[in-house]
């Protein structure tokens, strides 16, 4: 198995059979057609655009593969790890990071200083188009390509084994950031599914599918080809991310597209069916996507980092089984007081409370792998990030099944609170292991000693903690504020308060958490400068306090 | 009786009964006679292979001894 390994798939594979570059030029050129076609009788503006991006793509595409057909194949080194696409994967990581926070902090000032949705960009700069755009951005984009170059690195390492498919990692690559870029346009342009995390529109959906099961081909191919007589447990939890977030794409995307040229699709199911089949996507959405890929880059950048094996082995394998177990059944937990029958929401916030117990196992499994290291945390930056991901991993897998008891939720679900616990495990737990993982392989996947300046790392990780710390807190308080203004009735039993008074008694937390918002851009921003200084230059050992001007 | 039914009722007693017979496996598994060796080794697997691929032909004790 000797694939060239080239940034852009489909191109000059070692040994391909002319054939094999026909056929690819004749479905690209179907495809450029049908796309040409989409552009021009496309019923919408989303539809109209992402047929002229499809178009562009595989008429670059067209154009690479026709200039290598009937050449001689490049020769490449095989027998090595497959890292070119981890460096891509590396650098789409910093980049979407940016933009997502970026753009979480325009609607976080949008939400304080509404004047801020100015006149000329409506509508695609409204705050409810802006609003997916950012957690997509964060979640999918950031989160996603982190997670996509962290298994690529790690499956590699624990199996090792060169990643199986050849250029079909670069497939998935590109693909997941085509994906991404579709998503983005199609929400400023107005194409919705108005499922949360789940907005894509049906071709968007079907792509995603391609690419998905793709990625699970590569990662799958690496594990049977694998060195190593055991899987490692990093590689159980990322295999089961992978699966689990292809069942739930499936079944909450099931759509029928009004018009095949337009990009309006109805969904299958309707009322409480879809309400439960849409929250039990989006809570193993944060189970599967956001807590086992994120723990499998865990199990693997953590014991790496400290230089130590994880504490205990059998503890992960617990860690593991219970937690897929369990997670599966908590989406009920977003349904509280709704239509759906009592029994299924205390199902749910049952399992969300058992569920505690693995999340705090893990997260004490990670903590002790520092046992007998505990003085890294004076010395090195990158430990100290990791430990403050699992602590907010903790915390937040505390505050979450407290919020699904039925009497908690009855205050906190609707209001910002929930925003504050989503941020606190995303901004604390996602992003600074991701943060992290970028660390250890920024230098290691470019050949340097180190990150270009440590003193950076730290000022990113005092910014971004006190970011999160101001989200958070602000978060808590204007949400029990606006729970109980919510809930507030006079002697007579009217409400107390209308809506617009919590809106407008919000509004010094909202500024609060916009300012929070900045710390932890201008973190990044320091990042990214740091991840640029280090992959243009040489390792530069004990750097000055080398941070720009925010 | 209708399919939502039956599927619920083969739900809530059969297959609760095997996924927890199977979750209480694993855990047994886990603590079986002899596991500590595997998992001290399987624990180690992050510090092996570091800069290329393993050698398939080799067992795992060869490249522990190397590491």
């Amino acid at each position: 198995m000797s694939y060239v390994s080239d940034p852009c798939f489909g191109a000059a594979k070692e040994g391909d059979s002319l054939m094999g570059n026909y056929f690819k030029l004749i479905a690209l050129g179907l495809i450029m057609l049908f796309a040409a076609l989409g552009a021009n009788w496309g019923r919408d503006a989303a539809y109209v655009v992402h047929a002229i991006i499809i178009m562009l793509v595989s008429g670059f595409m067209f154009l690479r593969v026709l200039r290598a057909t009937d050449e001689p194949a490049k020769a490449v080194a095989t027998d090595g790890y497959m890292d070119d696409v981890v460096r891509a994967g590396v650098i789409a990581t910093g980049f979407w990071g940016v933009i997502g926070f970026l753009v979480g902090v325009v609607i976080a000032f949008q939400l304080a200083f509404p004047a801020l949705n100015f006149e000329v960009l409506q509508p695609y700069g409204n705050f409810g188009r802006l609003r997916p755009l950012h957690t997509s951005a964060v979640i999918f984009a950031f989160g996603g390509n982190a997670l996509i170059m962290s298994s690529f690195y790690i499956v590699q390492r624990t199996c090792g084994a060169r990643l199986w498919g050849g250029n079909l990692a670069w497939f998935v690559f590109w693909g997941y950031n085509l994906f991404i870029v579709l998503a983005a346009t199609g929400y400023l342009l107005g194409a919705t599914q108005s499922k949360e995390y789940a907005e894509p529109e049906w071709y968007v959906d079907i792509w995603l599918t391609i690419v998905w099961v793709s990625f699970l081909l590569v990662y799958l191919g690496t594990i049977f080809k694998r060195t190593e007589k055991h899987i490692y447990v990093a590689n159980w939890f990322l295999l089961s991310f992978i699966i689990t977030v292809a069942m739930l794409h499936l079944v909450n995307n099931i759509s029928i597209p009004v018009s095949i040229w337009g990009s309006k699709s109805v969904q299958i199911f309707s009322g409480v069916q879809d309400a439960m089949t849409q929250w039990w996507y989006g809570h193993n959405a944060v189970g599967f996507f956001l807590t086992a890929g994120f723990l499998g880059m865990m199990y693997y950048f953590v014991p790496k980092q400290a230089g130590r094996p994880v504490f205990s082995y059998k503890l992960s394998i617990i860690h593991f089984w219970a937690l897929i177990f369990l997670y599966i059944w908590a989406g009920p937990h977003h349904l509280h007081y709704t239509a759906l029958p009592d029994w299924a929401s205390t199902l749910g916030m049952v399992f969300s409370i058992i569920l505690w117990m693995p999340s705090w196992g893990g997260m004490i499994n990670g903590l002790m792998t520092l046992q007998g290291a505990w003085d890294k945390l004076r010395t090195d930056p990158i430990i100290r990030m990791m430990v403050i991901s699992l602590a907010f991993y903790g915390m937040s897998t505390f505050e979450g099944p407290m919020m699904s008891i039925r009497a908690v939720n009855s205050l906190s679900h609707y209001t910002d609170w929930t925003i504050g616990h989503v941020h606190s495990g995303a901004l604390g737990w996602n992003g600074m292991i991701t943060f992290s993982a970028l660390y250890f392989l920024t230098p290691k996947l470019w050949g340097r000693v180190q990150m270009y300046s440590m003193s950076a790392i730290n000022w990113h990780f005092w910014l971004a903690t006190i970011g999160i710390i101001l989200y958070a807190a602000s978060m808590w308080v204007t949400g029990i504020m606006e729970g109980l203004m919510w809930r507030e009735v006079d002697a007579n039993g009217f409400l107390v308060n209308s809506f617009a008074d919590t809106v407008s008694a919000k509004f010094p937390m909202y500024v609060v958490r916009g300012l929070g918002g900045v710390l932890y851009l201008a973190g990044a921003l320091i990042m990214a400068w740091n991840m640029f200084m280090t992959i243009r230059g040489g390792a530069k050992v004990a750097a000055p306090v080398g941070v720009p001007a925010e | 009786m209708d399919t939502y039914s039956l599927l619920r009722e083969i739900a809530d007693s059969w297959v609760l009964l095997a996924m927890f017979v199977f979750f209480l496996g694993t855990i047994i598994w886990a603590f079986r006679p002899g596991s500590r060796k595997v998992h001290d080794d399987t624990s180690q697997i992050p510090f092996r292979n570091e800069d290329r691929p393993g050698d398939a032909a080799s067992d795992t004790k060869t490249k522990e001894l190397q590491s």
